[in-house]
């Protein structure tokens, strides 16, 4: 797949390789250091900030969480009365 | 009030297989108009894997949905948590931008159910803010949303029968193969017997 700035591509596929045996091979095993791929994601990180920065992405929108927090939205109850 | 959809999908492969494959849904046949995935941040909290991703979508809009939506395409803001003990995954995705025009906000909760199967979960909320177009938008979005579903589940599956082949089960070519063979088989007890019945 794809980055969004072409020149981060090569990073990318990198840091997705080792986060990839990372998941797999320690985190799903119940270790959770996560120290492994810290340095490649580093780079690739400001390689893809700055790809963002050039298409005047909004940060703010994008540093927002909602997953989690009080604006996610819930589930309706599920009508069983009817 | 946004437009709510939900629906269930059941995946034939682990719970540990599909948090595997989840990040390595892309590419696939059916996903030609993801044009771009980025991880923006990655944290381990409390045990739980936090990760929130930047997708690039070309953008399929009918000719009359033109005039709101020239963007040729849309960016999205993915959210997941994995929680490896419990064994579920949360994803929340949301467009960035264009909200007033169509805001579609999609959760799905992946958690094992059976041997060798997990269940997805999905909800969508679909909404838009166009004044006098918000009905013909949301119902276009909840179309459009459900009919990607399809792709979505069918791509998904791809990757992971290619991530984790079925001991047991031949793989597709092996499969055309065999079945190839055996209607060959069968054209040619066919023709003998025509050449039987022209003879005689």
């Amino acid at each position: 797949m794809n980055s969004i700035g072409e020149e981060c591509t090569e990073l990318k596929k990198k840091y997705d390789d080792c986060f990839n045996s990372w998941f797999s091979e320690r985190f799903l095993k119940g270790d959770h250091d996560d120290s492994m791929c810290a340095s490649i994601f580093k780079v690739y990180q400001e390689c893809v900030k700055n790809a963002m920065k050039q298409q005047s992405i909004d940060f703010k929108e994008v540093d927002k969480d909602v997953l989690g927090t009080d604006s996610e939205f819930k589930v309706p109850p599920s009508d069983n009365s009817s | 009030m946004a437009r709510y959809y939900e629906n269930t999908t059941i995946f034939n492969f682990s719970w540990d297989q599909v948090a595997r494959g989840y990040w390595k849904r892309y590419p696939n046949p059916q996903s030609t108009h993801v044009l771009s995935e980025d991880t923006w941040s990655r944290q381990v909290k409390d045990g739980c894997l936090y990760t929130k991703r930047l997708l690039t979508k070309t953008n399929r809009v009918p000719k009359w949905g033109e005039r709101f939506f020239s963007a040729k395409s849309v960016k999205i803001i993915e959210e997941s948590i994995v929680d490896p003990e419990k064994k579920v995954l949360v994803t929340y995705t949301r467009n960035l931008g264009y909200t007033k025009v169509m805001s579609v906000v999609e959760r799905v909760e992946y958690r094992p159910s059976g041997p060798g199967q997990t269940v997805a979960k999905r909800s969508a909320w679909i909404d838009s803010q166009v004044f006098g177009f918000s009905r013909a938008i949301r119902a276009f979005g909840v179309d459009r949303f459900r009919k990607n579903c399809n792709q979505m589940v069918s791509g998904f599956n791809h990757v992971l029968a290619s991530m984790f082949p079925r001991a047991g089960a031949p793989p597709p070519v092996a499969h055309a193969l065999k079945e190839m063979r055996g209607a060959a088989a069968a054209a040619r007890a066919t023709a003998s017997a025509l050449s039987g019945v022209q003879r005689s």
